[in-house]
Order: structure tokens, then sequence, then C-alpha cells
């Protein structure tokens, strides 16, 4: 150890100056990441204060109604039916299309099918949510007969094409990192390839996909623009699929730009943001658990 | 179970693969679909719209003619500001996480805040911009509060593309220059750092692209429904891109007037998005194929 003087400190910094400086700029992640978490929670406080966490976690969202009301259940069962029934076909999906390019395709598709997933990972969401409003939304209108193509079921199509490409390239990686002992073993038995990746592969590799399809989940409920745009935003509790709901990620996007800062409504949609916030941090942890797991198992 | 393989069992097991297969196929195919159908219909729908009057004109009449000009422009300001202020932070990271630490608490811990802050949702980032730039700091719903928001939003990007960069240099780059007497920076800012350029430069475009498409995070801290002049100062507001096209298909009071200027919109914002990432995969793999180190 250098002697820490002053002098020898000053000369300490002279000379080794550039760890502490990189290290001091990398913290900035840190810095943002507690930024959102001090700012969405004071923000989020007086809630607690003007409506109370029972008020707050009621059954009826009405801020320009009388009797005001400001419960957060419709856009929770909004949010949670949308994400379920979007990583209903998403999932399959997205397991199949990686099984595909991780254990079938050959080398070219391999590398086409990867960008065509990086591609559709690219769109704006904003994009999704505007074919959502100009396609899918007036077919299933017309399908089901409704009188209108907003709804739950239309935000869920939207959300399931957008969580593809997330499910399928996490899962694909999943799959890759299951070491080719395993399946050099199963086929010498005798198995054939399908055998192999249904017995072998998928379940050494079940960590990995379950992460895949929670951090899926997580994208899901935290996406807003395309949901805003073609869920049709009725703060309702519903039991169909085929009626409008407001997400909680809708009700903020929605009503923000309407809402007098530092109002009740302001602070209620804060506390939505909180509720958002933690269960995408969540889904993200044990996501980030799941295939940190998979990884460990195989020892990489 | 033990059970005797006979040439019937095996030609049973050939046709459940070949089944198999051709399922995932198709639901591989699906994803082929999805970005054919996206594309084909805004392509249909707007490339008769998209003119050089489209792209270099102000909206008229109530945003029922003309052009998409001041959204091009403040989705440009926005971008590049949000780029500019990301990336030193970005690249320092990267150097620190891939050059200077030696593993330990505090890689884990800027790791966990790295990943973590990649899953936040856009819209949280939104809500961050109006509590802390727009209202604690004063900047006002500005270019100034968007950029910077932004900027948070595309961090963990630029992150993540910098140390994939750094990692992919070769151990013997680092070895040969400090043999040489390098110090530490020396040999990271004349060997390792210009070696990892061109992977730096793919992941800033596609922070680029992932930033020029973001509508939740900029509703609230930076975007203006019209605005009949561009922004003057970074304190203005701005129109933008992606949030144009969202009042122009929610709010708009004619559809059928601005159908196409809508398609217009969208396939302009599409396009650009799609060359850039294209661009980003296509460089990416020259230069993997270009360096046989």
């Amino acid at each position: 150890m250098r002697k820490a003087g002053a002098r020898g400190l000053l000369a300490m910094l002279r000379e080794r100056w550039d760890r502490p400086l990189f290290f001091s700029l990398a913290c900035a992640s840190l810095v943002a990441l507690g930024l959102i978490l001090f700012f969405i929670f004071r923000e989020a406080a007086p809630v607690l204060r003007e409506i109370g966490l029972g008020g707050f976690f009621g059954r009826v969202w009405n801020p320009a109604g009388e009797p005001v009301s400001y419960g957060a259940l419709p856009m929770i069962v909004g949010s949670a039916l949308v994400t379920l029934a979007a990583l209903l076909v998403a999932v399959p999906l997205g397991f199949a299309a990686a099984a595909f390019i991780a254990e079938v395709a050959p080398r070219w598709m391999k590398d086409v099918a990867k960008s065509v997933l990086e591609l559709l990972a690219g769109v704006p969401s904003v994009i999704y949510g505007f074919f959502g409003l100009m396609i899918v939304a007036p077919a299933l209108q017309n399908a089901f007969n409704l009188a209108t193509g907003r709804t739950a079921l239309t935000a869920s199509v939207i959300l399931a094409i957008m969580a593809l490409p997330t499910i399928a390239s996490l899962a694909e990686d999943a799959l890759t990192a299951v070491p080719n002992a395993y399946r050099e073993a199963s086929m010498a038995l005798g198995a054939t390839r399908w055998q192999t990746i249904r017995n072998v592969t998928f379940p050494a590799a079940f960590s990995g996909l379950i992460g895949a399809s929670i951090l899926g989940m997580g994208r899901a409920v935290g996406e807003t623009m395309a949901v805003l745009m073609v869920a049709g935003n009725a703060p309702q509790i519903v039991a169909s699929l085929l009626k409008p709901v407001r997400t909680l990620t809708g009700a903020i996007a929605l009503e923000m730009g309407e809402t007098a800062l530092g109002s009740t409504h302001y602070h209620a949609l804060f506390a939505l943001g909180v509720v958002l916030l933690v269960i995408t941090l969540a889904t993200n942890g044990a996501a980030e658990w799941f295939r940190g797991r998979l990884a460990r198992k195989h020892g990489r | 179970m033990i059970r005797e393989i006979t040439a019937e069992t095996e030609k049973r097991q050939r046709a459940a693969q070949r089944v198999a297969f051709a399922l995932l196929a198709m639901s591989t195919l699906s994803a082929f679909l999805a970005l054919g159908a996206i594309l084909y219909t805004m392509f249909a729908n707007g490339a008769e719209a998209i003119s050089w009057q489209f792209l270099t004109e102000f909206p008229r009449k109530l945003m029922t003619e003309g052009g998409i000009y001041p959204a091009l422009v403040g989705s440009f300001y926005l971008t590049a500001g949000a780029l500019f202020l990301a990336l030193p932070f970005a690249i320092a990271s990267a150097i620190w996480l891939s050059e200077y630490s030696r593993g330990g608490l505090w890689v884990r811990v800027i790791r966990v805040g790295v990943n973590s802050l990649a899953g936040v949702p856009s819209i949280v980032f939104g809500l961050l911009g109006l509590a802390f730039f727009v209202k604690v700091l004063g900047f006002g719903v500005s270019v100034v509060s968007g950029a910077l928001t932004l900027a948070l939003l595309i961090l963990p990007i630029l992150i993540r593309a910098g140390e994939e960069a750094l990692q992919a240099v070769p151990m013997s780059f680092r070895e040969g220059a400090l043999a040489l007497g390098a110090t530490q920076w020396h040999a990271v800012r004349t060997v390792v750092l210009p070696s990892a350029i061109p992977g730096i430069l793919t992941g800033a475009i596609l922070g680029i692209s992932r930033a020029i498409g973001e509508t939740a995070p900029i509703m609230f801290t930076a975007a203006a429904f019209y605005m009949s002049r561009l922004p003057e100062t970074l304190s203005d507001k701005v129109m933008a891109l992606p949030y144009h096209i969202f009042v122009m298909a929610t709010e708009s009071p004619n559809y059928w007037k601005t159908r196409d200027l809508q398609f217009g919109a969208a396939l302009a914002l599409l396009g650009m998005v799609l060359l850039m990432n294209l661009g980003a995969v296509v460089w990416r793999a020259r230069v993997r194929r270009r360096k046989q180190w």
C-alpha cells in the first residue's frame, strides 16, 4: 500500500485516475435506477394519506366522477388479462420457433430467422398499435360482430406478436446453452432427433425457458403505446376478452396529460406506476434467477 | 420398460418427427408472417403518401393536409440529444465492466442495476421525466427533458453493446500492449478501444433506432400535439414522429381524410427504424467476418 499522505494522494490521483473515474461513471445506471425508484415512490406516497391502501385497491376507477374514486383493481385485472392471454399464444409459438431455430434449421436458415426476430423486436410499439388499430381491430370487430374492435382480445393479439421475438430468442439461448453431450448421449441410445428435443433438450433447458417466458411477461405488462391504442381503455373489470379494458400503462398514458400536477389524481397515477414498477422489477429478477440457474447447472 | 424396436416403430417415430418438425417450422414462419403483414400493410397504404413534400412540409389545416417535417426534425433533436447524453456514460460503464472490474460485489451490483434498468417499462421513464426533469429541475416540457428521459432509457442498451464489443477484443491485444510497458489506460485508449469501435457504433445505431420510436417516455416530457414552427431553444416543446402517429391515429377528427397521411407517417418511422436495424445487423456480420483474430 502506498502511504496516504496528502501529497501521496495527489500523486496517486494523477497516476491512477482512470479506475476511479470509470467506476464512478459506471454507477450511472445505479443512479438512474435510484432516481426512478425515489421519484416514483415519492410522487405516489401521498396516495396513502389521501386515498388509503384500501381505497387504492378498490374496484372502481372514476377520477372525474361523483363521487370520485381511485380504485386500481380494474387496471390490475386489465393488465393481467391481456398479458396472460397474449402469453397463452406467444409462449408455445416462441418455444416452437426456438426449437426450430436451435435444433432443426440448417445454418443459413438459422441466421435468417434470428435476423427476422431481431427486426420484429425492433419495430416501435406505436407501429404495432397503429397496425392493430387499422387492421386487427376492424377484423375482429367483423369476425365477432362487436360494437367496437378495440378490446382486450385485440390488445392480446398485438401483445402476442410483440412478445414472440423476445420469448423466441431467449428460449433459443436457453436451448443452445444445453451441452451437446446430452444430445449425443440421447441419439446414441437410439432416440430420434425429435425424441431428443422433447425428452432431453427441453427438460434440460427448462429453467431457461421459464426465464424467457417470465421476461416476456414483464415486457407485455409494461407495454404502453400498442395497448393504449387498441385495448379500448374502459376502466371496468371484465370477464370476457371481447370487452374493452384499461391497463395500468394505458391509464397512466391516457390520463397523465389531463391531470393537474400535484393533484390526488396525479398521485394515484404515480401509484399505478409503483404497481407497474414492482411487477416488472420482480419479473425481471425472477427471470434473471431462472436464466442464471440454467447457466450454473451446465457449468458456464 | 424395454420394447423391441421393430421396423414399424421406427417408421412411426420418423413420421412423428416429420409432423413435429413441420409444426416447429410453421411456428417460426409465424414470426416471418407477422413481420411481412406489418411491412406489407404499411407499404401498400403508405408508399403513395410519401413524397419530398410530405417529408419537408409542415402540417396544414388542423393536420389534415401537409407533411411531417417538424415531427421529423423534433425526433432528430430528441434522439441526437439522448445519444449525446448517454454515450459517454455508456462507454465508460462498458470500459469499467470489461477492462477494470475484477469481479466481486460491485460488478454484480452494477450488472443488476443495468439489467433492472433495461426492464423498467418505458412509461415509467416518462413518469420519472415528468417528476424529476420537468417538475423538480424545472426544465418544463421541453427538448431537454425528453432527451434526458430517452438517454436513461437507452443507457442499458448502449452499455450491453459496448461491453460485448470490448469483450470481443482478444486478450492477446491487451497483453501485447501491457508487455510493451503501456499503462492500463494507455492500452485501453490505443489498442482495445479502437478495435472495439465498430461494435460500439453498431450498438449506437441500435440505441438510436430504439430512441426514435419511443412514444411513452416523451408524452409528458417533450412532445407537442402541434407546432407551427421548429423548436428554437432547448426549452421548447417539439413535435415527434411517433407521438404524431399516435395522435393522428387516435384523435384525428376526420379519419378518411387523414388516412393516407397516417400511413405515410407510420411508414416513414418504420422505414427509418428497420433500415437502421438492418444496417446494424449486416454491418455487425461483416465486421465479424472480416476480423480473423
